[in-house]
């Protein structure tokens, strides 16, 4: 009675569910052994097939008439010994690998059930390899052999069976079809307690297997090309082709099948050949067996002729040969359809092709890759290393076997240190999933367990930072054959240049470029590189404020290294560290850049970054590398004296918008944040003073190192997104960068104190802490509060108290932009304040919709802030 | 564990309510006494009796639900 739907009838399919159900429940059990339980049950199982290999081997030729008796006994020998000593010591339950260095531990998970085909070629073995991978995981199998071997490969599965029963493992871990058809195979396959199909056979099973719809490893057909090179050792390769070829009579689908043998050895080596016994055919002959052994409406080999003798095809195909030929060697002048042996031909002829040159020769041997053996195994022999890269490159094999035998070595373990294997991974190119010698780790679900890894931090500044009151006179001690000062006209006429110039050693060679008072273009650039050339500057001076300390970090840097391109430097990056693109190391000249900044906020004397601006596009490239931080700065506040008050307020301003974003970044460190802190402290206390009273030495002194001090934190930490805010909104109404800033603060605090809508990743934090760190700075302020949230209102409170101290409108409105000027503006000012890469650092993520009602709040100022109680 | 397993299938005969086995010393089982928890398992839900197995072990849990029996009982700690 057949099944409804089924072609298999009511008693198979129970018989088949039976199967299932046994080795589910086997599978359950399994999982509670410990290692020392399967390597305790593997043993043995070892030791009983290596006992029964010949009886195996017996049992195989007499099912399957293919092969040789030894060679099968051979090959359980090593499917049991050789895996064995590979599987021995390797941990398969529980945790089998760590890597403490980097948090993280493997773990084993079974698979459960799986569904093994088994082929006709190498059945017994197949097994005895399947059974000990299985056991030495925790899985149960249900082998459904090559109906042609069935009787060989039960007998085989038994003795591993009841071997491995008697030592402990689950009943039931193993079963075997009894007289499988292809019918049962898809019935399995489609079976949803089985968890993998491991499929070795021929094209028709694997194609089964990878259609089932199941996580399956399917081997499949070979085609191996040789290549035997001048510079071979003959005598060796002779013997190993002719070795690999007969074993087994040539069934294992990594045997040899088609010689590219260089024109030069050609004749010597078919004497060899001749001489250990093999028939070279003439070509004559080589057609007869072409036209005989090659079906040619499929061009696959007949597999009448798949595992038989020499001498018995030789006679089937009505050629005469000596009684003891062991191998027929035919020549070919082509590989396809047209030259008949170039397929996988599963049997001892061995077609060989003369070539003419290295690249003729690895051409012919890509031909026969293609006709049917991509990603299976290809042999070379040479002593040219620089042939056995070539001939790695071009052949897309998972095994490329070098001067040793190809089906010997490619099973692994016995010429080479591959793993040892009865199921050969073929990659894509064959169909498959892997291209490796299938093995233990694929009969495993591998668990990662990640720990949280503490996030490689940094602190880097300039070696050597000079301040206070005179700090120029420090000048003295750098010797220089020829220096440039980069600097602009305006501090030329005030007379600092001067003031530079005279601490400089007199000996120095000194050339002064004024260069505009602006963010600097690429002309500027040029001009000045130009003039270090021309001045073989070993040493840069860089007097001024931010934009020409960048300018001449710029400068440097294509004057040392003229082919950077500073397009592609500027490309964005999420991590310093693991950014694409790396600024160059080489250095066609070397000078020291030295810092003397004229105002009090960028601290561009210490940060690596620096600002280009393309005046046609009016875009801007902004660069960003530790290689760019000056070598010394110098922190004089004799040059900032004569500060006016708004930029005294603007760019005190912008110092402190440094210190708060770098205290609450998410690349805060204990490092950056005595800096963030100590500058935040000191801009409250003297930038009122700085800027009501200019003449006011201390105060100027201390806003000038406050800027550098919360440089110092930002060129660690970065800033966040009030930078991107006043990035928009400054280049899209040239508004100078500190006020642009200063009208965004009071509402980025109050934002980020908030709970976030999104967190950012922050693996170098441990909670969200923004809001704490805020009420940490109004405790140092001594803002009082009771709480963090009083705590921050009073930091808001008293950062707009300071704004309005300082003079600096307290809102966008104020600064006589029109409500509709601004909405029209907003789409944009939101784009380009999402694509600002300052905010990749902010505590907190924000949205586009945030993003608006930050420039909001902004334009309408005071009063908008609320800050939401986060835990 | 399998003989415990029979008494408990036999007493299901003539028992109601519910039925609770302590699994706090078992520390692996074999196939056979997961064929017997099945067998108890229908028994009793035949028999609208709810067998709860108490201070089983996490690994022996796992083991229930890879032969999909975890749903036929109930579990206690």
């Amino acid at each position: 009675m057949t099944a409804k739907g089924s072609p298999l009838s009511e008693e198979r399919i129970a018989y088949l569910e039976g199967l299932v159900r046994q080795a589910g429940t086997a599978a359950a059990v399994f999982t509670q052994y410990t290692q020392e339980d399967v390597d305790r049950i593997v043993k043995p199982m070892v030791v009983a097939g290596l006992e029964q290999a010949q009886q195996l081997a017996r049992l195989a030729i007499e099912e399957t008439r293919l092969g040789l008796l030894e060679d099968k006994a051979i090959k359980n020998m090593v499917a049991t010994e050789f895996v064995y000593n590979y599987v021995r010591d390797k941990r398969t339950v529980g945790v089998i690998r760590e890597f403490p260095e980097r948090g993280l531990v493997e773990v084993a998970e079974p698979i459960g059930v799986i569904f093994s085909v088994t082929p006709i070629t190498n059945p017994t073995s197949t097994v005895l390899f399947k059974c000990i991978m299985a056991i030495k995981t925790r899985n149960a199998v249900v082998f459904g052999p090559h109906p042609k071997a069935w009787r060989c490969c039960r007998e085989a599965v038994r003795i591993m069976y009841e071997t491995a029963v008697k030592h402990g493992a689950p009943e039931g871990v193993f079963t075997c079809l009894d007289e499988p058809t292809i019918e049962d195979n898809t019935y399995l396959m489609r079976h949803k307690e089985v968890r993998l199909i491991d499929a070795t056979g021929g094209p028709g099973a694997v194609k089964a297997a990878y259609s089932s719809g199941k996580p399956a490893l399917g081997v499949g057909p070979g085609n191996t090309p040789v290549y035997l090179e001048k510079t071979a050792n003959l005598d060796m390769a002779v013997v190993d082709i002719a070795t690999s070829k007969t074993f087994d009579n040539g069934t294992i689908c990594a045997s040899e099948q088609t010689v590219v043998i260089d024109d030069e050895i050609y004749d010597a080596v078919l004497k060899k050949f001749a001489d250990l016994g093999a028939h070279v055919c003439n070509e004559k002959e080589a057609q007869m067996l072409g036209c005989a052994l090659v079906d040619p409406e499929t061009g696959y080999a007949r597999p009448i002729a798949v595992g038989q003798k020499a001498v018995d095809i030789a006679r089937a195909c009505g050629l005469s040969v000596k009684p003891h030929t062991k191998l027929l060697i035919a020549p070919i002048h082509g590989v396809g359809r047209e030259h008949p042996l170039s397929v996988e031909k599963l049997f001892p002829v061995l077609a060989v092709y003369r070539s003419k040159s290295v690249d003729e020769a690895l051409k012919v041997c890509v031909d026969v890759n293609h006709a049917g053996g991509l990603g299976h195994t290809a042999v070379v022999f040479s002593r040219d290393e620089e042939v056995i890269r070539k001939f790695a490159d071009v052949i897309n094999a998972g095994r490329i076997i070098v001067n040793s035998p190809g089906s010997i070595g490619a099973l692994g373990g016995v010429y080479n240190d591959m793993v040892p294997t009865f199921s050969f991974g073929c990659g894509t190119g064959g169909g498959n999933s892997t291209t490796d010698n299938v093995n233990v780790y694929h009969y495993l679900n591998i668990k990662r367990v990640a720990r949280r890894t503490p996030a490689h931090m940094w602190f880097r500044v300039p070696n050597q930072i000079y301040f206070n009151f005179n700090a120029v006179e420090n000048l003295r001690q750098f010797p220089s054959r020829s220096t440039v000062i980069v600097t602009n006209p305006f501090l030329e006429q005030m007379g600092h240049v001067d003031t530079v110039r005279r601490w400089m050693p007199p000996e120095t060679l000194v050339r002064i470029l004024a260069i505009p008072d602006a963010e600097p273009e690429a002309k500027v650039i040029a001009q000045g590189v130009e003039a270090l050339n021309l001045q073989k500057a070993d040493q840069i001076i860089a007097l001024g404020g931010g934009s020409v300390i960048d300018a001449a970090k710029i400068m440097k840097l294509k004057y040392e290294s003229p082919e950077a391109d500073l397009e592609e430097l500027a490309a964005p990056f999420l991590d310093i560290r693991k950014r694409v693109v790396q600024f160059p190391t080489e250095k066609t000249n070397r000078a020291r850049l030295l810092a003397i900044p004229t105002t009090s906020g960028t601290g561009s004397e210490v940060t690596p970054f620096a600002v280009l601006t393309d005046k046609a596009s009016g875009r801007k490239v902004t660069l960003a590398d530790y290689s760019l931080s000056p070598d010394v700065a110098i922190v004089d506040p004799q040059f900032v004296m004569s500060m006016p008050k708004s930029l005294t307020a603007d760019t005190g301003i912008d110092c402190l918008t440094h210190a708060l974003e770098a205290g609450v970044s998410i690349y805060a460190s204990p490092y950056t944040d005595s800096n963030a802190m100590q500058a935040v402290r000191l801009v409250f206390r003297y930038l009122p003073i700085a800027y009501e009273q200019p003449n006011d030495e201390e105060a100027r002194s201390m806003m000038h190192n406050a800027a550098c001090i919360a440089a110092l934190a930002f060129s660690n930490a970065s800033v966040g997104v009030n930078h991107a805010l006043a990035h928009s909104f400054g280049a899209r109404f040239r508004v100078a960068h500190g006020r642009a800033n200063a009208l965004m603060l009071p509402h980025v605090i109050a934002y980020n104190a908030s709970v976030p809508t999104k967190f950012m990743p922050s693996p170098n934090q441990r909670a969200y802490i923004a809001h704490k760190k805020y009420a940490m700075t109004a405790d140092l302020l001594g803002l009082g509060g009771d709480t963090v949230e009083e705590k921050v209102n009073n930091l808001v409170a008293a950062v707009e108290r300071l704004l309005d101290q300082v003079g600096i409108p307290r809102s966008i409105a104020d600064l006589g932009i029109s409500k509709e000027q601004f909405e029209r503006a907003m789409p944009d000012l939101a784009k380009n304040a999402f694509d600002d890469p300052s905010w990749r650092s902010n505590p907190r993520m924000p949205l586009m919709s945030e993003i608006n009602e930050l420039f909001w709040n902004a334009y309408h100022g005071r009063g908008q802030n609320k800050v939401a109680k986060a835990s | 564990m399998n003989r415990e397993l029979e008494e408990a299938i036999e007493r299901l005969d003539g028992a109601d309510g519910e039925l609770v086995l302590d699994f706090s010393s078992v520390r692996r089982i074999e196939p056979g006494t997961l064929r017997g928890m099945e067998e108890l398992a229908s028994k009793a839900q035949e028999k609208g009796i709810r067998v709860v197995l108490a201070g089983m072990s996490v690994d022996v849990y796992k083991v229930l639900k890879l032969a999909k029996l975890a749903s036929r009982f109930s579990f206690r700690n």
